[in-house]
């Protein structure tokens, strides 16, 4: 849910990455964040375990500049991948403007991905989001892997409406900025058309 | 698309700060923070230079997301207020309306009691000026009010990711 302050003149959206356990979400934040201008970019937090799976959330701000002199900042906020975290997801998800889905390339990881696509959309209705609607891309990530599906594949299983897509490896950055910069202009452009 | 977002303007916005500089000397503590549930900070008064305030705006957004969530386990409509007890500081957390956290930071120059007695007429006030705030948006948003993105154009936004 979009913040706009119009005393401080700036605009304030939350981006969500969502997808299966390992997949990748926790990683696209730790890359944006390395690679983005200290000035241009907070503290990075992460609630995880001690094994460092993500136990609440990751969480990044982040400032893209100004735009009709309104600083456009976005929260970056990554879900609990595990199933059982299913409580903390739902809660992560709420107030979101737009959605990051990371899905697992790997083969034996298809199920995991149709699970959490499906576990988003219950979600986002009982939040009153349109998931046809909201703001969307969809990353694959760990293309580099020798048991990656192939991309026809993944489409048609994962993205059959043919939302913006990306190929990723998050690990080395690939396709991490792609992600967040086409998910941040539907996100402007949504909140342009003042729908 | 999903729920409408919060719009604040100058005039509310002035008079929210006013209102948190009042709790801040009243209350005797040592800052105050208004939350967004969303994670977004709305205002800030007291001594606040030191301080990560959007990681404090962001954590206190989904600490107040959990212990929402575990009410609604228990059958509770909310846990509405919340108190950590620090070595030093300690952190009063309550929910104004359904929409926005109050955050009182202090130390032993205060005590509990004189925070909550604060807050409560506190978050009178404040939930007065969040109605008046809801009310303002949804009438410039009747009349055709143009928000700040009516103007922007996609050549604005491409510029904005341009490197």
């Amino acid at each position: 849910m979009s913040f706009i302050n119009y005393s401080s003149r700036e605009i304030n959206c939350k981006l969500v990455y969502y997808g299966p356990g390992l997949g990748g979400k926790t990683t696209n934040l730790q890359y944006i964040f390395e690679k983005t201008n200290p000035q241009a970019r907070g503290k990075m937090i992460s609630l995880a375990t001690e094994t460092e799976r993500t136990l609440f959330f990751d969480f990044l701000p982040l400032s893209l500049g100004t735009i009709r002199g309104f600083r456009v900042r976005f929260h970056l906020y990554t879900v609990p991948g595990q199933v059982f975290y299913d409580a903390s997801r739902k809660l992560i998800l709420k107030g979101a403007d737009g959605v990051v889905f990371v899905a697992d390339s790997q083969e034996e990881r298809v199920e995991a991905n149709i699970e959490s696509i499906e576990n988003m959309v219950v979600h986002l209705k009982e939040h009153g989001y349109d998931p046809d609607k909201i703001p969307m891309v969809i990353q694959y990530n760990k293309r580099d892997l020798p048991n990656a599906s192939p991309m026809e594949e993944l489409r048609k299983l994962l993205n059959p409406k043919g939302l913006i897509d990306f190929e990723a490896i998050a690990t080395k950055g690939d396709g991490v900025f792609d992600t967040l910069k086409s998910v941040a202009k539907l996100v402007l452009q949504e909140l342009k058309s003042g729908k | 698309m999903g729920p409408p977002g919060l719009v604040m303007y100058e005039d509310e916005f002035n008079q929210i700060s006013v209102v948190l500089e009042k709790l801040v000397k009243d209350s005797n503590s040592r800052m105050v923070f208004l939350v967004d549930k969303n994670g977004q900070l709305i205002a800030a008064a007291g001594e606040t230079e030191n301080l990560d305030t959007t990681s404090l705006a962001s954590l206190t957004a989904g600490n107040i997301a959990a212990t929402g969530g575990l009410a609604k386990l228990l059958g509770e409509k909310e846990f509405s207020i919340l108190f950590h007890e620090g070595e030093r500081d300690n952190l009063h957390i309550n929910l104004i309306g359904q929409r926005v956290i109050l955050v009182v930071i202090f130390d032993d120059r205060s005590t509990l009691g004189l925070v909550r007695l604060r807050v409560k007429k506190c978050s009178e006030e404040l939930g007065h000026i969040f109605d008046r705030l809801m009310k303002k948006a949804e009438t410039e948003a009747a009349v055709g009010t143009a928000s700040p993105f009516a103007e922007i154009t996609d050549d604005d936004i491409e510029n904005l990711f341009r490197e």
